[in-house]
């Protein structure tokens, strides 16, 4: 792994970045991300009065919910839907750049989002002192989960051909592993279950690094996640010609 | 050179390829005919590293296309049969690109885009959206991508394929040009085409090879064989039958149709048989009588005809 191989990938990315920025849908999505996200956050806020962003990274996991399902969408099904899959895999890359090349298209696309968010942080310090710890951890935790929503999108819109679908795929399939660690569902099912599903859940892990505790175990098992979805991916794109 | 062993390809239950086994030489123009469904296609996604082989080999001047697929896909250029493109880029923009990921040096991207464009006659739409584009434009758009990087082998799937007849000229002489100095694989099943462009034919129907050779050769194989054409008057049913009975015709195909009792047939007798004469005594004992009358050898469309039945 040179660094020609890197440039390959950061290739592919930009093309996919190109394709968000070249039609309407990325300032759609970014616009709509921001509006929804200050106004419900902000609604609360002034209600409080206290200078926390704990609110926002309560009410982030749920707008990631809908925000990278519909990045991830047209990833790859449209890529099949056109055709250009065809012409695609067959340019000298290999099939992990690709996943690779428009997994870090969408991750781009994720931080430019959480950028613009900052005008949240920006405003609160203004208004009283923000404890920064805590944001900084909430931040990184968003980053690592909407980056495990990204993978597993990714990964989804690959099994098909209909950016719907996929996109419902992602929201439900997110929801699930978001979920499964909610409090309600872990006193819910059976105790014996308990524990795996807390582990499991992507929900948990951001709230241990929102917390602003950075425990290796919830770094790991991000990894992980993203890893083993990427992985999936690759191997649904190998097995193109095995039909 | 390019060969291809015991090709088989299978998807589901379907076999598509039963055992496809050519060469094809450098600088060679190759044409890939056949009816729609024979395998073209998927021969050519087999050769391009798209799909995997369920049985065979190729190789590329040695080369394996699964074991060495990065360096087989640099030396070719590809233009799927739907001509796939990034409908939301410019066509510079698309070009640049298709030089970028094929590691076209970043100095020399710009001349070559400039080169590739004046080749394929793209100066005048290179800064609009690919998805403005007529079909003509977006199938030299994908062969400008094809040739960008000045591949070795040049495999396109029906380049001419919905283009109108001015565009079908223009890209044929296009891939002429191209061809000169390059390995060509196209697939077409219009067979003027393979007249007026390629060195050698491989017809294919099946998911086998039928026939193959220059264009000469496979009408010569079949050039002893002759047809004839004859226009008839008189009941249709009868004349017909009478045909059909008649010793000598091994096969009948009822060509056109100017009125109700006048019919245009098209003859195949057996080898070696003149049955002219016989013909003419058998319609003229009928009161029928003929309209026209002509012989002709076997073009390459009859060649196809016959070996793809």
């Amino acid at each position: 792994m040179d660094k020609k191989y890197f440039n390959k990938i950061y290739i592919l990315a930009k093309k996919e970045l190109m394709g968000y920025f070249n039609s309407p849908i990325a300032y759609v999505f970014l616009a709509v991300f921001l509006i929804a996200g200050n106004w419900l956050f902000f609604n609360i806020f002034f209600i409080q009065a206290q200078a926390t962003m704990r609110n926002y990274f309560v009410l982030l996991p749920w707008i990631f919910l809908f925000l990278i399902p519909a990045v991830t969408m047209r990833l790859w099904a449209e890529e099949k839907r056109s055709g250009t899959i065809e012409f695609l895999l067959t340019l000298p890359v290999t099939d992990w750049q690709v996943v690779l090349g428009k997994f870090i298209g969408g991750l781009f696309f994720l931080i430019t989002a959480l950028i613009l968010t900052l005008s949240i942080p920006l405003t609160i310090s203004s208004l009283g002192s923000l404890d920064s710890g805590p944001v900084i951890g909430s931040y990184l935790g968003a980053i690592f989960m909407g980056t495990a929503y990204l993978s597993l999108g990714l990964f989804i819109s690959s099994l098909t051909k209909n950016q719907i679908i996929a996109f419902i795929g992602a929201i439900a399939a997110s929801f699930i592993f978001f979920f499964i660690g909610n409090d309600f569902v872990v006193t819910t099912a059976p105790q014996i279950l308990a524990p795996f599903l807390k582990a499991l859940s992507l929900g948990t892990h951001f709230e241990n690094i929102a917390r602003g505790v950075i425990d290796t175990k919830d770094i790991v098992y991000y990894l992980s996640f993203i890893w083993l979805f990427l992985w999936l991916n690759k191997s649904v794109i190998e097995s193109r010609g095995w039909k | 050179m390019i060969v291809i062993e015991n090709l088989k390809k299978n998807i589901g239950e379907t076999e598509i390829l039963h055992d496809i086994t050519f060469t094809v030489k450098d600088g060679e123009i190759l044409g890939f005919l056949g009816p729609n469904g024979a395998g073209k296609s998927t021969t050519m996604k087999i050769l391009t590293g798209f799909w995997t082989p369920t049985a065979g080999k190729v190789t590329i001047n040695g080369l394996d296309v699964q074991a060495d697929a990065l360096q087989i896909k640099q030396k070719i250029g590809y233009l799927p049969e739907t001509v796939p493109l990034y409908d939301d880029m410019r066509v510079y923009e698309y070009l640049r690109w298709i030089a970028e990921v094929r590691g076209i040096e970043p100095n020399n991207i710009i001349t070559r885009i400039k080169t590739t464009a004046e080749a394929c006659g793209l100066q005048k739409v290179i800064k609009k959206s690919i998805e403005e584009l007529s079909k003509g434009f977006r199938q030299r758009v994908g062969l400008a991508q094809a040739i960008i990087h000045e591949p070795e082998i040049l495999i396109l799937d029906e380049p001419t394929t919905g283009l109108d007849p001015n565009q079908i000229v223009e890209i044929r002489n296009l891939i002429k040009h191209i061809g000169r100095d390059k390995t060509v694989i196209f697939s077409t099943h219009i067979l003027s085409e393979v007249q007026a462009t390629c060195d050698r034919v491989i017809i294919i129907n099946n998911g086998n090879i039928v026939g193959q050779g220059t264009a000469q050769e496979l009408t010569q194989q079949a050039g002893s064989r002759e047809i004839i054409y004859v226009k008839i008057k008189g009941p249709r049913e009868q004349v017909f039958t009478m045909l059909k009975n008649f010793p000598d015709i091994e096969d009948i195909i009822e060509k056109d149709r100017e009125t109700d009792d006048i019919f245009g047939y098209e003859i195949k007798p057996v080898l070696g048989i003149d049955v002219r004469e016989q013909l003419s005594k058998t319609v003229m004992r009928n009161n029928w009588s003929i309209l026209e009358f002509n012989r002709k050898l076997m073009q390459m469309e009859d060649v196809f005809r016959e070996l793809t039945k």
